[in-house]
């Protein structure tokens, strides 16, 4: 059979496969909605955690869709969508991608012109094998640990609540941090140039940026916080219940819509 | 009698998604082999190595130390599934907090592991079914996907969900969040290494230090 990176017999392998992620989160899914209702949850409560979380998740699945469109020219439609909807971000799969095929010699760039069977079978392993641990080492793990951190809790209770909110409040901080790495470019001469490797054709670029672009995902920060301590002001003293269960959602992505006039205020890319 | 059924749902949800993380795994990994059964090819197996060698190493170990640093965040069943169908940080773990904080309840509760569960698998159907339409429409979708006007909001996304995600927690947690906070502005301002690809490592960093500093202050009778 002659290999074609976009060949129907590789779309329905990877549906294949997809169905049965799917299945596993409907499966999951059912389980504890019926749980919940066997322990007496309240089922406002769990249609309202279904809604919230659907809503939620639209802004960021579309950001993931993007990416697709960046890995499909090397490697054609399916391997991507395949990568992407189990375990993958564009970061991962796209450095996986350019190391395999720089394993042979080459680069995504070259192999968008012809890709042979034996270089998409190389980089769908590659691929693979790399971002595999995670979905081993739950089940080898997962268990053992949650019950050593129910005996700990059992042991001191105030300690356990305080270790759990710091566990969010790290995960958090770096991501505060992160927000802010670029704002040395308003000192730095230096910082506003950035090198990188082309993660599909393979080359060194320098991007140069304005000296304020730095500003542009703080003042996004800012905005969809300030917005955030709007809502709860909303919620708590006007009582506008329904507000709690959009209030993220609505901040996330009048957040990200303030990055485009915020961009063009701050400049970006030279 | 109550916290036995407790352990045996617990037990039940490790059982499970146990049996559904190894049938997923073998039929990953089934994906590269069907393909070279079916057009008749062998893997590069020098290009496979050298691929591996480059970019195992470090993702194996981001990958161990994300397991330990999210299971507690994320509940049993919530970890089995966000593990399979990736995006933690940046949509799965943000999506069970806002639920955990809206349904207030706490993870480690048996109604927190089924709220965590919910909004986790509820995100990975909802992503699943989005990336099957984007990759269906993806021919008349490309103007939109490759717009240069929305390109800075997409690339925004992290700072605006954090800001929102963050007000909330730090405001409740302030004590906590401060010197954590802090440390994390000074090192991503004036450590050049440090920026969008490296922030992944430093969220065990910020875990650990703030567990240390939260010990200290809950020694001191602070907390």
């Amino acid at each position: 059979m002659t290999f074609d990176k976009n060949h129907i017999l590789l779309f329905v392998l990877v549906a294949a496969i997809i169905a049965v992620v799917l299945a596993q989160s409907v499966y999951f899914l059912i389980k504890s909605v019926r749980r919940a209702k066997k322990i007496g949850m309240d089922k406002k409560l769990v249609n309202k955690t279904i809604k919230t979380a659907a809503i939620f998740t639209i802004a960021p699945a579309v950001a993931i869709v993007i990416t697709i469109a960046a890995l499909s020219e090397a490697l054609g439609l399916a391997l991507p969508w395949l990568r992407l909807s189990v375990v993958g971000s564009l970061s991962y799969e796209a450095v996986a991608a350019a190391n395999a095929a720089s394993g042979m010699g080459t680069t995504l760039a070259s192999l968008a012109e012809s890709i042979t069977a034996s270089q998409y079978v190389t980089i769908a392993l590659v691929m693979t094998v790399s971002i595999m641990v995670g979905i081993w080492l739950v089940p080898v793990v997962a268990k053992k640990y949650q019950n050593g951190l129910v005996k700990f809790e059992n042991k001191d209770k105030k300690w356990s609540d305080i270790l759990q909110n710091s566990l969010f409040i790290g995960m958090i901080s770096a991501f505060v941090g992160y927000v802010f790495c670029d704002v040395s470019r308003l000192w730095s001469e230096g910082a506003r140039y950035v090198s990188s490797t082309d993660k599909i054709s393979g080359e060194t670029q320098i991007t140069e940026y304005t000296a304020t672009s730095g500003l542009v995902p703080v003042f996004v920060m800012i905005t969809s916080a300030v917005l955030m301590c709007l809502c709860g002001v909303l919620i708590n003293k006007l009582k506008w219940k329904w507000l709690n269960d959009y209030a993220l959602p609505i901040c996330m992505v009048v957040g990200m819509v303030s990055a485009i006039p915020l961009t063009a205020l701050f400049g970006g890319e030279i | 009698m109550k916290n036995k059924k407790q352990l045996s749902y617990m037990d039940s949800v490790h059982r499970d998604g146990t049996v559904w993380n190894l049938v997923i795994m073998v039929i990953l990994m089934a994906f590269p082999v069907a393909v070279g059964l079916i057009f008749r090819a062998w893997p590069d197996w020098e290009g496979f190595a050298k691929g591996i060698l480059a970019t195992a190493p470090m993702y194996w170990a981001v990958g161990i130390v994300e397991v330990i640093t999210f299971i507690p965040m994320l509940g049993a069943g919530g970890s089995y599934l966000s593990f399979v169908t990736g995006n933690i940080s940046n949509l799965k773990l943000p999506c069970a907090i806002n639920a955990l904080e809206n349904a207030k309840v706490d993870v480690k509760s048996e109604e927190g592991e089924i709220v965590s569960t919910i909004a986790i698998a509820v995100s990975s159907i909802v992503t699943t079914v989005i990336i099957i339409l984007g990759v269906i429409l993806l021919a008349p979708l490309k103007p939109f996907m490759e717009s240069e006007t929305l390109k800075p909001a997409f690339d925004q996304l992290l700072p605006a969900l954090f800001g929102a995600l963050g007000v909330a927690l730090v405001s409740k947690s302030w004590k906590i969040a401060v010197a954590p906070v802090v440390l994390m502005l000074i090192l991503f301002i004036f450590v050049p290494a440090l920026d969008a690809s490296t922030v992944g490592i430093m969220v065990p960093v910020g875990v650990v230090f703030t567990i240390l500093f939260s010990r200290f202050l809950y020694k001191k009778g602070i907390l």
